[in-house]
């Protein structure tokens, strides 16, 4: 029972809960959120135990939605999503507790697209139906949408719209490159049908058209990644977005574009994401390291970049102004805060015995073994991350105190403090003892390369 | 049930719809003949016309529910689903448009009760436009359409705007039945026949696929239903005749005669043109033109009744990727879409009447601002409209876009598909900011939007439709099995027709 209808439960329960937050009192939206959002990780807590890593995709609930065009409603998670999933429930209570008092006008509505957009990300990491899983992504841009363009900064207009046209953008490429995709597949084998599973196992003989789809497909995760040279939504999205909208923003929206990228455009185009000149043997080998590193490392800074951003909040609402130079030497006055942040940033870069490592380690290690120029340049930019963040922190906590205002601050709050916590706790457990977390990713990354060889074996062969 | 047409009593059971509507609009004619100074006298002669389109509705259920066909020699009217779906489309609009001009006439002194008559014999004019199996009976259903919205779009005689909308429109109108005119003649001169099968049949058998004067004819005939669906190049009037007209005869012309002009023209290029290879280049440069002119010139509007306007000239655009799709996916996709847009469009005029005075073309998208917080519920309905206009998931627009794209991938029209989505994306520039205003910016000053005020009927039919709207962006099938069923599908020719053709 619970394994059937949990991943139902954690889409339709945010939905319902935005609804019960629209008809409170004002005054008590942001409890009721809370309370919400604390029950919808509870609903998802029970999936770490029970997974089982071995059995591919689990929980499975698979109904019929649109018959006529093939397309169903088909839920799954396997160990990618799996973490996914956990993650965005796991950051939505810390953000709504984050917006306590960042938000103060029309709470109502913010809280209840913060609910309404938990749905979205949701599923987009458990849609197994391509129809579903475009709904889902497009379904996520309209309360993000909101949450910049209402509750955001000064320029908040132009990076609301900026947002979503490029995402926009992207995504109706994507569309079109869904459906001549599922049209070619049903032109070969006379069934028209939306479902991953399907369309994964019937790929044969995409021809040169392969090259496009995947080209838009993964013009669509670049943007959402965001890759260079499609970044330029993100700084000011970030800028402008709320505190809370920043940390979603950055914990669980851009990972969707790495996600969708093994998920969908790697297994469903292999033959176009490997080329056809690498050998099959090498491909299987340098696979596996880079596809498992970057899963890893797909879960894991969002813990250091959520607690980065709840920071910057923090700072923000004590001093109205998110100038470097605006502070300084504030360690005196706010050790714990300081603490926290020093914490965070060096996680950020990579410090050993934070989760940062782990997943820069291993994607090191993946991209050494194949591509050893690569790997070289991507350690140096370890070392500029280093750069800016440390003198950053230098001059934000250490320097001297030499500005009066900074003299007053308080230091965290109890509020503060618990969304902190549960931060910090992850960020040294994933750098101390991943085991837990590797394990149950393994199973589902080796499966991706494994299919992903294969097909390309097979293509090769084929030539 | 197959009807005979060749025989009286059936060929009146087949054209039960139309008389039907014949008799309601000549009895409206003369309850208005009597009545027509009080705003009672108003109300009444809407109540007859909404039982009036009622019983059409009746009888168009009553066709369809018992699979009406024709049996017999090609006829001048066709007795198919198709026909039955797009005169409960052209019936629903008109029946929507009567309850929206319900307060508004009233409120803009519009005291004349002919509206309703005049919207009673537009409708009449689509139902044989849409329905002809002959290229006089469309000719004579799209001037009988044609000659009426004329008189609605300047019905408002105050008004400077409507008279030159009305007289514009007319002018245009004129030029592009006259083109539709000589191109009847044309192909009737080519294959001696104006009835649509015969046509096909003879284009078959006496191999007319090239005959210049067949080709020029249906050229001729493409610029004259171009005009009517505004087409880029010949969508020049439809801006103005959109801003000056009264804002419920807006709504109605935006989705009734732009639904019924293109379920003409499917029915046309489909049946009688379907072995005349030269059309669908054509309509895939209309369509990409119209998607990209009707797009970008709209990104520039500022008042909201001329954006809406240009708005429609590009959805116009993406209903031609449809026509160009052609066959059973692309007519089915076309339903959808008209049925989509016809709901969000109506609604969107309606909130607009809602909140302007003076056929609201003074109303510009900063007007707006803040509405959002004032009027939560009206500002929610314009933002699904908005929405649904962009083509969100969730929506019903989504579904309709979603059927054209997947009729025109079936068809190897990636690139029309691709050009859909990239014009899509440019749509956004213009739905956005509406929603934006709505929500974002601050009321402009208090009580800036204490003259909003919308009707109980209007309000309803707002209602209705964004219902309508949501639950079928989530639960389309019915409507989905509905248009694939209802879609033009012409027999192939038989091996041995093809064989004396060639």
């Amino acid at each position: 029972m619970y394994s059937q209808a949990v991943l139902t439960a954690l889409l339709a329960w945010p939905v319902v809960a935005a609804a019960i937050v629209l008809l409170v009192p004002e005054r008590w939206a942001k409890h009721v959120a809370l309370a919400a959002s604390l029950v919808e990780f509870a609903i998802s807590v029970p999936l770490w135990w029970t997974f089982r890593p071995a059995a591919g995709m689990q929980f499975v609930l698979d109904l019929p939605w649109i018959p006529a065009w093939g397309i169903r409603y088909t839920v799954a998670v396997d160990g990618i999503s799996l973490f996914m999933v956990l993650l965005t429930t796991f950051l939505v209570p810390l953000s709504v507790l984050g917006s306590y008092a960042y938000i103060t006008t029309r709470e109502r509505g913010f809280y209840a697209l913060m609910l309404a957009l938990t749905s979205g990300m949701i599923g987009v990491f458990v849609s197994l139906d391509l129809f579903l899983f475009y709904v889902m992504w497009e379904v996520m841009l309209i309360p993000m949408y909101f949450i910049i363009g209402v509750w955001g900064g000064e320029r908040r207009l132009y990076a609301a719209i900026k947002f979503f046209i490029y995402t926009f953008f992207g995504s109706l490429l994507m569309l079109v490159a869904i459906l001549a995709l599922v049209s070619l597949v049903g032109h070969q084998t006379g069934v028209y049908s939306f479902s991953y599973a399907y369309l994964t196992a019937h790929l044969g003989g995409l021809g040169p058209t392969a090259f496009w789809l995947f080209g838009a497909f993964f013009l669509a995760f670049a943007i959402k990644v965001p890759l260079f040279p499609f970044h330029t939504w993100l700084p000011d999205a970030h800028v402008e977005a709320p505190t809370a909208g920043s940390v979603l923003l950055a914990g669980v929206l851009l990972k969707m574009g790495t996600y969708g990228f093994l998920r969908f455009a790697l297994p469903l185009f292999p033959t176009v994401a490997l080329h056809p000149a690498i050998q099959t043997g090498i491909v299987a080998l340098s696979l596996i390291g880079i596809v498992y590193g970057g899963l890893v490392a797909m879960v894991q800074p969002d813990f250091s970049t959520g607690a980065l951003f709840f920071l910057a909040g923090m700072l923000y609402e004590r001093r109205h102004s998110r100038l470097i130079d605006a502070f300084g030497g504030i360690a005196k006055v706010v050790p714990l805060l300081a603490a926290a942040l020093t914490i965070v940033s060096l996680s950020s870069i990579g410090l050993p015995a934070t989760n940062g490592f782990v997943g820069e380690f291993l994607v090191l290690l993946g991209a050494f073994r194949t591509y050893p120029r690569a790997a070289i340049v991507a350690a140096a930019g370890v070392i500029v991350a280093a750069m800016y963040l440390l003198p950053a922190l230098q001059r934000v906590i250490y320097n001297p105190l030499d500005k009066p205002e900074n003299e007053k601050l308080r230091d965290l709050s109890p509020r503060e403090i618990a969304i902190l916590v549960p931060l910090l706790a992850c960020i040294v457990w994933i750098g101390v003892y991943p085991a837990p977390i590797l394990r149950r990713m393994e199973p589902a990354a080796k499966n991706l390369v494994q299919s992903v060889r294969l097909d390309a074996a097979t293509f090769t062969a084929t030539r | 049930m197959n009807l005979d047409l060749t025989t009286t009593g059936d060929l009146a059971r087949a054209l039960l719809p139309e008389l039907t509507l014949t008799t309601a609009g000549l009895l409206v004619l003369l309850v208005t003949a009597w009545r027509h100074t009080s705003a009672r006298d108003l109300r009444i002669a809407s109540w007859v016309t909404l039982a009036g389109l009622a019983a059409g509705g009746a009888a168009v259920w009553w066709l369809w529910w018992h699979t009406a066909r024709s049996a017999g020699p090609p006829s001048m009217i066709a007795v198919d689903d198709f026909r039955f779906v797009t005169d409960a489309l052209f019936l629903t609009a008109a029946g929507l448009t009567v309850l929206v001009s319900f307060d508004y006439l009233e409120r803009e002194g519009l005291l004349v009760p002919e509206y309703y008559v005049l919207l009673l014999f537009a409708t009449l004019g689509m139902m044989l436009m849409a329905g002809g199996e002959d290229l006089m009976v469309v000719f004579l259903g799209l001037e009988l359409m044609s000659v009426s919205v004329y008189v609605l779009a300047g019905i408002n005689r105050k008004s400077g705007a409507a008279a030159e909308a009305a007289l514009k429109y007319f002018l245009l109108g004129a030029f592009a039945s006259g083109f539709l005119l000589y191109g009847i003649a044309l192909v009737y001169g080519a294959t001696a026949t104006t009835n649509l099968t015969q046509i096909a049949a003879q284009v078959r058998s006496l191999s007319l696929a090239q005959s210049p004067m067949l080709l020029i004819g249906l050229g001729l005939l493409l610029v004259g239903f171009g005009f009517k669906v505004a087409a880029v190049p010949f969508h020049m009037w439809a801006p103005d005749v959109y801003d000056g007209a009264p804002t419920p005869v807006t709504g109605y012309m935006a989705t009734a005669v732009k639904a019924a002009a293109f379920a003409a023209l499917v029915r046309v290029l489909l049946e009688g043109f379907g072995d005349v290879a030269a059309w669908r280049p054509i309509v895939w440069w209309l369509a990409v033109a119209t998607m990209v002119v009707g797009n970008v010139i709209a990104l520039a509007q500022r008042r909201v009744k001329r954006m809406l306007a240009y708005s429609s000239i590009a959805h116009a655009g993406y209903l031609l990727v449809a026509v160009a799709a052609g066959m059973g996916p692309g007519s089915a996709a076309l339903l959808v879409y008209l049925l989509a847009y016809t709901l969000v469009t109506l609604a969107a005029f309606a909130l607009l009447a809602a909140k302007g005075r003076d056929d609201e073309r003074e109303v510009r998208i900063d007007d707006l601002a803040g509405l959002g917080h004032r009027r939560p519920w009206l500002a929610l309905a314009l933002a699904v409209c908005m929405l649904s206009l962009l083509g969100f998931p969730g929506t019903a627009g989504f579904i309709g876009k979603w059927y054209i794209l997947v009729a025109a991938t079936l068809m190897h029209q990636t690139v029309l598909a691709a050009i859909l989505v990239l014009t899509s994306v440019v749509s956004a520039g213009y739905y956005l900011p509406v929603i934006m205003a709505m929500y974002m910016k601050p009321e402009p000053f208090d009580q800036a939007h204490a003259g909003v005020h919308i009707g109980r009927a209007a309000g309803l039919v707002v209602a209705a439709c964004v219902v309508g709207l949501l639950v079928l962006g989530i639960r389309p099938n019915g409507l989905l099995d509905l248009a694939r069923t209802s879609a033009i599908v012409v027999p192939a020719p038989t091996p041995a027709a093809t064989a004396t053709g060639r």
